[in-house]
């Protein structure tokens, strides 16, 4: 009898799978889907796209806007290939890249749509307040090991990295390691959010996030003096920050600028601000 | 007419047979075709034995050999855990439980062996991680130890079942005839039992590490993925799965970069294949050795 109702179960079970499993199969053909906006790209400017896609989507009922991410080198690649019509990027297109988009008929072109600061962030636990740049940079290629050395107790420094997908790592690698190589021990991490909640279980660590993923589980470092903030980003003053950038092919046109034409406006300029990012005007 | 249905249906069912060995052809093909570059420009031992996996510096460096220990360690680390907890359930199942007991253990297991990986990956990284870190007091969770732990569980549900499998085809006449020589039940277990089925049961371990080999998102989220060749269990890692998955998303379509992970792919590939043909040389000599032929 037991072994019977175990069996029920297991059958019950696998229906529940299959539903589970088809089942976003089956709604993905939606016949009434009108034309799609894609947008791809770096996971930076996420928050960005998505919050202007929810508005767009609002105010233009019959078209569809598709976000993705998975790093600025997958959205320029996409838009060189044609299967998205705007790529995010949180690092200017590489030379490289921009060889292969001439080859292949796509001519790139650029809008600054929002700056970013990179915050370095350490564990709450943490007493040191304040890194200069050098000292960032001695911490990320292996010079400094011990918080000991930074006025902070006599623990080892965790180094959290990203992988080399991300364009958080190129942007920091820029501006803060200005190109040496971060140390092989270091951690490497797949996104802004596990950096937060790895920074937050470590009482050791330290590690770089968007200005935009900052949380209230870590604790924001001052570098060389300054703190990171809207007007310390924009002004130029916080040395660890970027602008944000939409690539299309060519100037845009139709919906991908009208879809960019709202992110400049005065109210996605906010929106973009409430996502913590540093609006450009 | 019914024979000309006949044929149909044989056609059929042999093209859809035959598509297998098609995709299996199209994905060796592709890992030759792309990592064939690399090879070419790279001296292959000084790939594998290079410590410095830095892919995206000018110049760049693919030493693997951070990665290939990575990939044993864990693998070594989830045998550990798996092969115990594994063969031993399934000798319980099989020899020790209760109709009831088994009623209630094999649905779970097989729940256990399809829960994602993601799943896996997220209670190593919330649960484990942090626990283990706290406990033994070391400077981070995210390392090959705990790597290790959340895959042998979950390279457990593979090796119990393909384990009890080989138990249960041990003849009930050799349990039989152990009770009747006089031995108990413990010695009919551990002299006759598991001797039997023994190669089966070592098949189903070494089809267990092929799936901690091949695993992916439990050590990108878990091991750290640091590219170091670790001091101690409890030092972060980087295996080469990991290393794929993190950064083929960036690498520029048939660079340097590229054609290294694809490079570590054939690797992989041919761990992964060494791994199945001797699981399959072993469960041959095991079907012969119990008289089930062929």
């Amino acid at each position: 009898m037991q072994v019977q109702s175990a069996g029920c179960f297991a059958h019950i079970f696998s229906r529940l799978l299959f539903l589970l499993i088809f089942a976003p199969v089956v709604s993905c053909f939606d016949p009434e889907a009108g034309p799609t906006l894609t947008i791809k790209g770096s996971t930076t400017v996420l928050p960005v796209v998505q919050i202007g896609a929810e508005v767009f989507m609002d105010r233009n009922p019959g078209v569809n806007v598709s976000v993705q991410g998975g790093g600025s080198g997958v959205g320029i690649a996409s838009l060189i290939d044609r299967t998205t019509r705007i790529a995010t990027s949180s690092r200017d297109i590489k030379a490289e890249e921009l060889e292969r988009a001439r080859a292949a008929g796509v001519h790139p072109h650029e809008t600054i749509v929002v700056m970013d600061g990179i915050a370095v962030v350490v564990n709450p636990s943490n007493r040191v307040d304040n890194l200069a740049t050098e000292q960032i940079r001695d911490i990320y290629t292996g010079r400094t090991s011990n918080w000991q050395d930074l006025g902070g107790p006599d623990r080892e420094i965790v180094v959290i990295s990203r992988d080399t997908s991300s364009g958080t790592f190129e942007a920091f690698e820029k501006l803060a390691l200005e190109g040496l190589k971060v140390r092989p021990g270091a951690l490497v991490t797949a996104s802004n959010q596990v950096v937060n909640t790895t920074v937050a279980q470590t009482p050791g660590a330290i590690g770089y996030l968007g200005y935009g993923y900052l949380s209230h589980r870590v604790k924001t470092m001052m570098v060389d003096g300054v703190r990171p903030s809207v007007e310390t980003i924009r002004s130029g003053k916080y040395p660890l920050a970027r602008p944000l950038y939409l690539y299309t092919d060519g100037k845009p046109a139709g919906e991908a600028k009208r879809y960019i034409d709202l992110l400049l406006s005065e109210e996605g300029q906010r929106l973009v601000q409430e996502q913590g990012f540093i609006p450009v005007r | 007419m019914r024979h000309f249905r006949e044929t149909i249906y044989k056609w059929i069912f042999s093209v859809l047979a035959f598509a297998s060995l098609l995709f299996l052809t199209g994905i060796i093909l592709t890992l030759f075709v792309e990592s064939y570059p690399f090879f070419v420009r790279h001296d292959i031992s000084e790939s594998i034995f290079g410590l410095y996996w830095y892919p995206t510096y000018d110049p760049p460096e693919f030493g693997m050999l951070t990665l290939i220990t990575a990939s044993f360690v864990v693998t070594l680390g989830a045998m550990v855990v798996c092969i115990p907890i594994g063969v031993g359930t399934a000798l319980f199942l099989q020899e020790l439980a209760s109709a009831s007991q088994r009623a209630v253990l094999k649905p779970l297991i097989e729940i256990l062996a399809g829960i994602p990986s993601i799943i896996f990956g997220f209670f190593g990284m919330i649960v484990v991680a942090p626990f283990l870190q706290r406990l033994l007091g070391i400077p981070t969770g995210l390392n090959a130890f705990t790597a290790s732990l959340v895959l042998g569980i979950m390279a457990t549900p593979t090796v119990a079942s393909l384990a009890e499998d080989a138990v249960s085809f041990v003849p009930r006449s050799f349990r039989e005839a152990s009770l009747a020589l006089g031995a108990n039940r413990w010695q009919t277990l551990t002299r006759v039992v598991v001797p039997a089925a023994g190669s089966g049961i070592s098949t189903a371990i070494i089809l267990g590490i092929g799936r901690a080999v091949g695993e992916t998102m439990v050590v990108l989220m878990v091991a750290g993925g640091a590219a170091v060749i670790p001091h101690s269990i409890f030092d972060p890692v980087r295996p080469m799965t990991a290393t794929i998955a993190a950064e083929m998303g960036e690498a520029v379509m048939g660079s340097g970069h590229y054609g290294a992970l694809f490079a570590i792919g054939l690797i992989l590939f041919f761990i992964t294949l060494a791994i199945n043909i001797v699981a399959e040389i072993i469960s041959r000599r095991f079907r012969l050795k119990l008289g089930l032929g062929r």
